[in-house]
């Protein structure tokens, strides 16, 4: 039979993350469905918190702590992991699709033998065995999978279950033992730049992904450029909504061939084919054409509109609910006015 | 000095329709040997980064390992073989998306383990952070443990290397944030993201000096044994994407901007 272990790492302030109470779930809910048991396993700096907070599941609890362990660093984590593995008896580990876990969790596989699978948006028993699914060709194409092999690593991504919110208990933690040699510090973890608060822009929690394409910096009605004022619409507008930004391959790299650029977009807003497929309930696509590689991007995206002032454009071909065939800069314009 | 080991597959062009379609030997695209193919865009930027460490560390050499059929990587190296100088290592086998990572991370390991001359003291392993076709973000953690590189990187989008060899690396996180970390030195693995620099242009003087070992690897390109059943698929699809969307047009501007906030707000 198998075991089901999850495993995850704390925070700074020792809780776990919302995209690992979500993998959580998933694990339980597999467990379950499989009739298998359940296994739990934390690290960080002191995952004592961690596990009262999640004692409620009922799951057998395993931890490694230490300040070794308490920053995101490949040969500490995988090395961490591995143990918490071995301790637990896993058979098949389910992680969050989060920075760290996804980093080390591929090595861990390696080390024990097993497979993994990443990436997955969706995880049940069918007739008796554990059926995963995920995206190919960056979303294009989706396929239902399971594997005989053991033990099998799965990262489930954000967005795809409900976090865990069960009762806090008291754990009964068995710690385990990694001793964290210089070999495994070899890498020091120096700093976490991340842009302030007002500036901040790349929001995954937003309700809004507003995306900007490469028509913000074509030429207008009047033969000119208007650059300095997209910035300040795009600007002002992901101020007052709080929504998150995302740009065209196009746009992002003008930057790299020295044409006039929006400043504060980089390669980190990119979505769709060789960028990112955030997940947010809605999209407004502004000065985007909607070709397929931008698509990809919005695989996840609920409720999709656009704006553009070509009504033959690939948005138009089913792709958004809403093309909204007029200049962006003067809806941006009135829309910022109206949200005041 | 460091000997930069570039993995790298080959995928269709991005503006291709793609089909999935099962064969004989499992799940595939239709047409694939059809399909114009490109560097995996990823890898491409870790190729263009290992090209420019090699250029401005004396004694630096790049090797491009690749896993693909050999017509196919052929075709493709026409072009790349313009970009960077490097070593084309090739092991012969499918480059299509459902190939299991730890059977990719294998052929990698054993044509890389080919490489005569290559110093593992001096090695960094570089990569896509995720290839556009399988995606996984796990074949070069698997690689660097076989590899017993305990020090790796993903999501990499810029490395400075210090005058003692030592390594800065900036890796993307949640949120639009870096995490930035130091390492004694090589080895290392790391999975670069976009990285910093752009496209290269093509040089043909670059893809004659390229060319010349490129035909020869092909030619010596070993076959990579993979296990092909060591995921069980179920089901094979693309996923249902057509709206019915609606135009909107001749609405005065003072409209569709109500309309959005109402829908924003809603």
């Amino acid at each position: 039979m198998d075991t089901v272990f999850f495993l995850a790492h704390t925070e700074a302030d020792g809780s776990l993350s919302k995209a690992s109470l979500e993998a959580l779930t998933a694990a339980k809910a597999l467990a379950a469905g499989l009739g298998a048991p359940l296994g739990l396993g934390l690290f960080g700096a002191d995952v004592a918190a961690a596990a009262s907070a999640v004692a409620g599941c009922g799951a057998a609890l395993f931890g490694v702590s230490g300040e070794a362990f308490g920053l995101p660093r490949y040969a500490t984590d995988a090395a961490a992991m591995e143990a918490l593995c071995k301790a637990g008896g896993a058979t098949i580990v389910i992680a969050a699709d989060d920075s760290r876990a996804s980093r080390a969790l591929p090595g861990v596989a390696a080390r024990l033998g097993g497979r993994i699978d990443a990436h997955v948006t969706g995880l049940a028993a069918k007739d008796g065995q554990a059926v995963a699914t995920r995206g190919f060709y960056r979303q294009r194409m989706q396929a239902e999978l399971t594997r005989a092999g053991r033990p099998w690593c799965l990262t489930v991504s954000a967005g795809c279950f409900a976090a865990y919110d069960g009762a806090p208990g008291e754990a009964s933690l068995t710690a385990v033992d990694v001793p964290a040699s210089p070999a495994l510090t070899r890498t020091t973890v120096k700093a976490v730049i991340a842009p302030s608060a007002d500036e901040q822009t790349i929001r995954p929690d937003a309700k809004l992904l507003f995306v900007t394409g490469a028509g913000w910096t074509k030429k207008q009605a009047d033969g000119a450029t208007h650059v300095p004022e997209a910035g300040e619409l795009i600007l002002g507008f992901l101020g007052k909504s709080k929504a998150s930004l995302g740009s065209s391959k196009s746009l992002v790299d003008m930057g790299g061939e020295g044409e006039a650029v929006l400043p504060f977009l980089t390669h980190l807003h990119q979505v769709g084919q060789t960028g990112a497929t955030p997940r947010h309930p809605k999209g407004l696509a502004t000065c985007c054409h909607g070709e397929e590689p931008h698509v990809v991007g919005w695989r996840f995206i609920a409720e999709r509109r656009a704006v553009n002032l070509d009504a033959s454009c690939g948005w138009a071909q089913g792709k958004a609910d809403v093309l909204y065939v007029a200049d962006a800069f003067a809806v941006m314009k009135k829309v910022n006015e109206l949200l005041g | 000095m460091f000997h930069i080991v570039v993995c790298g597959g080959i995928v269709p062009d991005p503006l291709q329709t793609l089909e999935p379609v099962k064969g004989p030997t499992g799940w595939g695209l239709k047409n694939e040997l059809m399909l114009p193919s490109i560097l995996d865009p990823w890898a491409s930027h870790a190729l263009y980064e290992a090209a420019h460490l090699a250029k401005s560390v004396a004694g630096s050499k790049v090797w491009l390992v690749s896993l693909g059929p050999k017509a196919k990587l052929q075709q493709v190296m026409m072009t790349v073989a313009q970009k960077a100088p490097f070593e084309l290592v090739v092991a012969d086998g499918p480059a299509g998306g459902f190939v299991d990572s730890a059977e990719v991370a294998t052929a990698l390991y054993n044509a890389i383990s080919g490489i005569a001359g290559l110093d593992t003291s001096k090695l960094l392993v570089f990569g896509g952070w995720q290839s556009a076709s399988r995606g996984a973000g796990a074949t070069l953690q698997m690689l660097g443990e076989k590899l017993g590189i305990t020090d790796q990187f993903q999501g990499v989008d810029k490395l400075t290397v210090g005058a003692d060899g030592a390594l800065e690396i900036m890796e993307r996180i949640e949120g639009g944030a870096y995490l930035v970390s130091t390492c004694a030195g090589a080895p290392a693995v790391l999975g670069w993201a976009t990285g910093e620099l752009p496209e290269p242009p093509n040089n043909p003087q670059v893809g004659m000096a390229n060319m010349r070992l490129v035909m020869p690897a092909l030619q010596k390109a070993k076959p990579a044994a993979l296990d092909l059943a060591a995921i069980d698929y179920q089901s094979v699809a693309v996923p249902a994407q057509k709206r019915d969307t609606r135009l909107v047009k001749d609405m005065p501007v003072d409209e569709i901007a109500r309309d959005i906030i109402a829908w924003i707000q809603g």
